[in-house]
């Protein structure tokens, strides 16, 4: 381990100790699932895309459109983190007339889309990527989808289409958690052979461990993955990964945690 | 010479496809029925090809239009409105892109392949969502104006014309075209016809009937903007007391003569008041010549009620 993975071992803790926070404070909140993408998150803000407050308004920045916007608790605190705004705005989370909802808006500086119907990231990451392509612009374009998200069909228009327009700089990252609200994936609806569709889809997929952040920004510091194809990156997640009573257990979708169950969460990410 | 709509839409794209390299136009294999082949031939690299998967064409063109790119949607109106429906709400209106959306082969267009193809829920579902201007162009001239305003527009925008030739303008006064204004294309004293898009034409001939027939007069609007309404018109013209018919290929319900009833009657207008449109209904089927006879969007069936009205 190096210094370098350290200290974002250090910074992913903390995000989860805020997320939690103030989630707690907002009585609201996709906690399960922000836990399960915080480390992507970490990885792609602090190591891997050329996004901050300072460049927001370039051209120059990569795209990040987070498709599972039902997480935006997670992307709110690393968005905060990065300076894009006052962390104490969080306090107002899903309060009377605050911009901090429940799912990501363009009204808060560092996002780029509102999202929150599923399905819909993708599409507009490929528009993006082309868009890029097209002006021979060098960013790289990122979106996170959630497993229970792939079932949306307008999902599979755009691996069609992105693989057509050989889209290599786009990079889908699954938050492959195994659960959505209703039960595990494989019973709601099978996702598997995840890999083997999407390779046939066009696609260059790895499977990575989605909390190991050496292996997550080894894996993302190598796009793409292959030249001419727009990258998969399956990240196997734990929901609510770091809290013992959350970690793969359903209720935790969008569970608020009491009084006393935050200050066992805390001890435990200490 | 009187062209459809559809045409006019692809060449005004070619002449400003001259200028804008930043011009793109999205289809879902709808290349051939939006008239857009030689804009394809002329530029290959300003048009992108999604195949049939509307919901995909209308994230595309959101992430074009994020990128600063004007981004022209095109699909038949059938399934632009009502496939990508969450796609428009969400990513064009709600993320505010300013994606042109064009409905093309709209309302009973495609005639007898039947309700599949038609788009008389359009106008009603959009009215609905929030920051949208709903364009329905009534001829050559009011389909090119609209055109370049909504490619200079940072806004989203649906506009929806059919396939039929339409006359080159209706208003020898020959009226600027804006977003929001009504063109009043005829003067008259004894009511008023308020249409939108296709329908303008036979409230046009209808009026020009009573003229000669029955020595009745009519003022005939194109109200070509659906959204926002130009109610300070609407209000000039109520304000003599006499009878209103809107008429609109679009149903009954939710489209152009709702939002007029809704203003006449939350404004103290008490003017007879007639919607026309297409009822309620399992659509009659044939071509949409005769749909619009069927149902009196025609000289005949429009002069009629205005008789019974007076």
């Amino acid at each position: 381990m190096t210094e370098n993975h350290l200290s974002l071992i250090e910074k992913s803790k903390e995000y989860r100790k805020k997320i939690l926070k103030y989630i707690f404070n907002a009585k609201a909140g996709h906690t399960g699932g922000d836990l399960s993408i915080i480390d992507i998150l970490n990885v792609l803000y602090n190591r891997i895309m050329n996004v901050s407050p300072e460049n927001w308004h370039s051209n120059t920045r990569d795209r990040f459109i987070q498709s599972k916007g039902h997480c935006v608790e997670a992307l709110y605190v690393v968005l905060a983190d990065k300076g894009f705004f006052p962390e104490e705005d969080l306090l107002t989370m899903c309060q009377y007339n605050s911009p901090y909802i429940g799912h990501p808006t363009k009204y808060i500086k560092g996002m780029e889309q509102n999202t929150g119907g599923l399905g819909h990231g993708l599409s507009i990451c490929c528009g993006n990527a082309l868009a890029a392509k097209k002006d021979n612009s060098p960013i790289k374009v990122f979106t996170i989808l959630g497993d229970g998200e792939m079932a949306e069909g307008s999902n599979w228009e755009a691996f069609m289409f992105a693989a057509h327009y050989k889209l290599d700089n786009l990079c889908a990252i699954l938050d492959y958690n195994k659960l959505q609200i209703t039960a595990p994936n494989a019973e709601v609806i099978g996702l598997e052979p995840l890999d083997k569709k999407l390779e046939a889809f066009g696609w260059a997929v790895r499977h990575v461990d989605g909390h190991n952040l050496e292996e997550l920004e080894n894996t993302l510091k190598s796009l793409p993955f292959e030249a001419g194809k727009p990258s998969f990156v399956i990240a196997h997640t734990i929901k609510g990964k770091g809290v013992s009573y959350m970690e793969n257990t359903l209720k935790w979708h969008h569970g608020v945690p009491s009084a006393e169950q935050m200050e066992l969460a805390m001890e435990e990410l200490i | 010479m009187s062209k459809p709509n559809l045409e006019i839409f692809s060449e005004t794209l070619q002449k400003i496809a001259e200028t804008d390299k930043d011009l793109y136009v999205v289809t879902s294999d709808s290349r051939g029925s939006g008239k857009l082949v030689p804009f394809g031939q002329k530029f290959p690299k300003q048009i992108v090809e999604v195949g049939i998967a509307e919901q995909n064409l209308v994230g595309v063109a959101t992430g074009l239009a994020a990128m600063g790119k004007k981004a022209f949607a095109v699909s038949p109106a059938c399934f632009l409105t009502a496939r990508a429906l969450e796609q428009i709400k969400n990513d064009v209106c709600y993320s505010d892109n300013p994606v042109k959306l064009i409905g093309i082969s709209a309302g009973v267009s495609y005639g007898a392949l039947g309700t599949t193809h038609h788009s008389l829920h359009d106008f009603a579902v959009l009215r609905a969502i929030n920051n949208i201007t709903i364009v329905a162009p009534a001829d050559n001239y009011e389909t090119e104006e609209a055109i370049k305003v909504a490619t200079l527009l940072d806004k989203p925008v649906y506009i929806r014309f059919g396939k039929k030739s339409m006359p080159v303008n209706l208003d020898a006064e020959d009226a600027v075209f804006q977003f929001g204004k009504g063109r009043t294309i005829r003067q008259g004293s004894d009511l008023t016809f308020i249409a939108t898009g296709e329908a303008v034409l036979p409230a046009f001939e209808a009026a020009k009937k009573l003229s000669k027939e029955n020595n009745i007069e009519a003022t005939v609007v194109s109200m070509h903007t659906i959204k926002p309404l130009d109610t300070e018109l609407i209000a000039k013209l109520a304000e003599n007391g006499k009878p209103i018919i809107t008429v609109e290929e679009h149903s009954i319900y939710g489209g152009l003569g709702e939002a007029v009833g809704s203003f006449l009657m939350q404004n103290g207008f008490r003017n007879k008041f007639k919607i026309v449109g297409l009822p309620d209904d399992h659509t009659v089927s044939g071509s949409q010549n005769e749909i619009f006879e069927h149902y009196g969007i025609s000289e005949k069936g429009l002069s009629e009620l205005a008789m019974s009205l007076l």
